[in-house]
């Protein structure tokens, strides 16, 4: 590890701390429907939506009609941009060209789903496979979209503390317009000038090819990127305009650029807690899932940073040098101090982007990855996610205390009793299950070689590596999935029928048997009273809670996914330091003797 | 709640003209102004011609230029295939890679002793990567500087001043930008046709 590189960590989490507390300031006033700042600019145009679309500002739903609401617009949104897809050979800003027949309809489901549920997986690459007018109108909405409705869910989640003895939560459509009104769209377009600045691309031209020195032709891709891609980071969708993601030197050019994507991912998910502070009436509280989400942030780093730092020790056999770290997969302007940090936030977040190519992390690099995604990305987490699921540990948490000293438990002053604890197991026990079972599934399956399910043959013939890392390469594709993470172990070719399906089911669950518990959550709260604070109070604030709340996430991740993750980074680190080797894919796992 | 189906159609297409078409296109039209350079792909051009772009990595495979790091896309440097090898650390394939690569980058630079800067061996993520490190161009000084008869020290002055350092001193890592450095080698130290 080196000066600089642990440096630009510390400097990172400190503007981080120092955004929190006006970040969260202006959601708060955004989403009581106070005045901010951008009224005077903006306040016309959400007016004139609510106008358009028969909206009632001043009504409130119970948190059945929140959740119908939610969930017709999702389904509209899926509709929509399968049909745009489906549609991109006979649209216009194509081009390259690209037809109908690459957007096959289980690779436009997959899509269309991933993009709604805020996972952004892609089973596609961009610059090979996707018009200009589909990134924009298709996948930068829903970049919006589905960040703005986490947002909301989170938000209405925390009205159900903050209320008591009401059956409403909000309203969706106010929710979903004020967020993307006030916040995503106004970010955007700042964050879309600024990496332009920096030389982020930003056209709609045909790609230009260029002579080279030596004389051959290359094809520089061209594009409307800026613009989706600071939607991307500050809605933590994570989709990349390329396949290479926030390593491509389009999306990502700069060492100041890869930096101020790092803070764009956490500071809607950072202010969020400080809004769950601020409208339960006790900025303490907030303050305690901001505690324990950055001291699960910290422990990650201090993981993945020094595992890539030491290299890959077959590689220095072979003569490299080893000061500078595991290199494959890692862009030389970043280095491995700004690609470890840049995997651990992406994934502590349900953001997805990446600027290192997982695949090729080390073992216990891309160990932690992929234990943030399983645990819920709850660690600052995705746009609205992180909060709802972190709350959704604090049940857990409280339950258990209350389990040890045999009292009713309680937070924010709300007794939580039988139906909040089994919603919130029922959250828990779905993506999980979503994950293994799907994971297993696949790592056995066998299809007929190129027939129409899995053209490969068996669901191992789709990956790039065997052995545990191969077993990785599914696991992580789940785990991705059902956490509407998007970021992958990319050497898992998943554009078949089997995979784009199983995975949109996946994302699905992980998105929506999450969300529906919690506003049931939600309403169940919002409708109990507030129970005075007394001796016997267990204190949601201190230290020994945000003790019980990390310990609580990582012992239910590591409890439920302990054997899968043993089987694949954790026996993948002991034989790369035995010099094992894996050659390639043969028949079905396990294939590692 | 079926009454929510009008509002659910209504504002997904509201929001669609919104963030989906003038968004993108109004970022475009004040971009297009404001960095035209940047916008269009900071492209650089040599005898008038454009020869590349100045952040996207280019095949360097004769001995009188500077080398750029393998690349996974496509065959090299594809910019419609960018992406990683995503060799896991303990695959077959990798080893053997760079087991190639070292063997030839050792016939090529017999002069280099020592570990090999670990950059110039592994492939990039995006497979586009501009840059290599300080020391990847070090250990190709000697060879540039016999092909195209120049004195070494003269060759690493370029290297230098073709440098990058760190972002405000600690942000990312020092690099070498290989195509722009070849540029200035072709501008000083042409080679003979």
């Amino acid at each position: 590890m080196t000066t600089p590189g642990v440096l630009q960590i510390v400097v990172f989490f400190l503007v981080v701390v120092a955004l929190t507390k006006p970040m969260g300031l202006f959601l708060t006033q955004v989403y009581e429907g106070r005045r901010t700042f951008l009224h005077p600019v903006l306040r016309w145009l959400e007016a004139l939506i609510y106008k358009l679309c028969g909206i009632r500002e001043d009504e409130e739903q119970k948190w059945t009609q929140y959740s119908f609401a939610l969930i017709l617009f999702s389904v509209v949104g899926v509709v929509l941009a399968y049909v745009l897809q489906r549609a991109q050979g006979h649209l216009p800003l194509n081009p390259q060209n690209f037809g109908t027949p690459v957007m096959t309809p289980d690779l436009a489901f997959n899509t269309a789903v991933s993009f709604v549920t805020n996972t952004n997986w892609q089973s596609y690459s961009g610059e090979s496979t996707v018009s200009y007018l589909i990134q924009m109108a298709a996948l930068t909405v829903q970049n919006f979209l589905s960040g703005a409705a986490g947002i909301a869910v989170a938000v209405a989640l925390t009205r159900g503390f903050a209320r008591q003895q009401v059956k409403t939560i909000g309203n969706f459509w106010v929710d979903l317009t004020r967020g993307v009104v006030y916040v995503l769209l106004p970010l955007s377009i700042v964050g879309a000038l600024f990496l332009c600045s920096q030389g982020v691309i930003q056209n709609l031209k045909p790609n230009v090819v260029v002579q080279t020195l030596e004389g051959a032709q290359q094809v520089i891709p061209m594009g409307p990127v800026a613009s989706q891609e600071s939607i991307k980071m500050v809605g933590t969708n994570g989709g990349g305009f390329f396949g290479a993601n926030s390593a491509h030197p389009f999306e990502n050019p700069t060492p100041l650029t890869n930096f101020v994507q790092l803070v764009m991912i956490f500071l809607i998910p950072a202010g969020l807690t400080y809004l769950f502070g601020r409208m339960v009436k006790d900025t303490r509280q907030g303050w305690a899932i901001f505690a324990t989400m950055s001291l699960l942030f910290l422990i990650g780093v201090a993981i993945t940073y020094p595992a890539e730092q030491a290299g890959n020790p077959i590689l220095t056999k072979l003569g490299l040098d080893s000061t500078s770290g595991n290199m494959e997969g890692k862009e030389v302007r970043f280095g491995v101090s700004a690609s470890s940090l840049f995997a651990v936030v992406t994934t502590d977040a349900s953001c997805g982007a990446v600027n290192a190519m997982h695949d090729s992390l080390t073992p216990l690099g891309g160990l932690v990855p992929l234990f943030n995604i399983e645990t819920g990305e709850v660690i600052f987490g995705g746009v609205g996610a992180g909060l709802y699921g972190m709350l959704l540990f604090a049940i857990v948490a409280v339950f258990i205390a209350g389990l040890m000293v045999g009292r009713t438990p309680e937070y924010i002053g709300k007794k939580i009793e039988q139906k909040e604890v089994k919603m919130a197991m029922l959250a828990l026990i779905a993506t999980a299950a979503s994950i293994l079972i799907f994971s297993g599934i696949s790592s056995v399956v066998d299809f007929s070689k190129t027939g129409y399910w899995n053209p490969p043959g068996a669901g191992t013939a789709n990956l790039t590596n065997s052995g545990p890392h191969g077993f990785a390469e599914i696991l992580y594709a789940f785990s991705s999935g059902a956490g509407n993470n998007g970021s992958a172990f990319g050497g898992i070719n998943t554009n078949t029928p089997w995979y784009n399906l199983t995975m949109g089911l996946d994302m699905l669950i992980g998105r929506f048997l999450f969300i529906i518990p919690l506003l049931a959550v939600a309403g169940s709260l919002a409708a109990k009273k507030r129970v005075a604070t007394t001796s016997g109070t267990f204190p949601t604030h201190g230290p020994l809670f945000v003790g019980l709340l990390a310990g609580t996430v990582v012992i239910v991740g590591a409890l439920t996914y302990f054997p899968a993750l043993a089987l694949g980074p954790i026996v993948e680190h002991f034989l790369m330091y035995s010099g094992k080797l894996f050659a390639a894919v043969v028949g079905s796992l396990p294939i590692w003797s | 709640m079926l009454k929510e189906i009008g509002p659910a159609i209504k504002i997904t297409l509201l929001l669609t003209l919104l963030t989906g078409l003038i968004y993108p296109l109004a970022v475009t039209g004040v971009t297009q102004i404001l960095f035209p350079h940047q916008a269009n792909g900071s492209l650089v051009t040599a005898g008038g011609k454009f020869a590349g772009s100045e952040l996207i990595g280019q095949t360097f495979a004769k001995p009188g230029y500077f080398h750029s790091r393998p690349s996974a896309a496509g065959s090299g440097y594809d910019g419609t295939a960018s992406g990683g090898s995503n060799f896991g650390p303990t695959s077959q394939k990798l080893t053997d890679r760079v087991k190639a690569d070292v063997d030839k980058f050792q016939k090529e630079n017999p002069g280099h002793t020592g570990p090999i800067p670990a950059d110039l061996m592994t492939a990039s993520a995006s497979g586009l990567d501009p840059h290599i490190s300080p020391d990847a161009a070090e250990a190709q000084v000697d060879r540039v500087a016999k092909v195209r008869g120049a004195p070494a020290d003269q060759i690493r002055s370029l290297v230098a001043s073709a440098t990058e350092s760190r972002t405000m001193g600690f942000l990312g890592e020092p690099r070498v930008n290989v195509l722009k450095l070849n540029l200035s080698l072709d501008n000083r130290y042409p080679l003979s046709r």
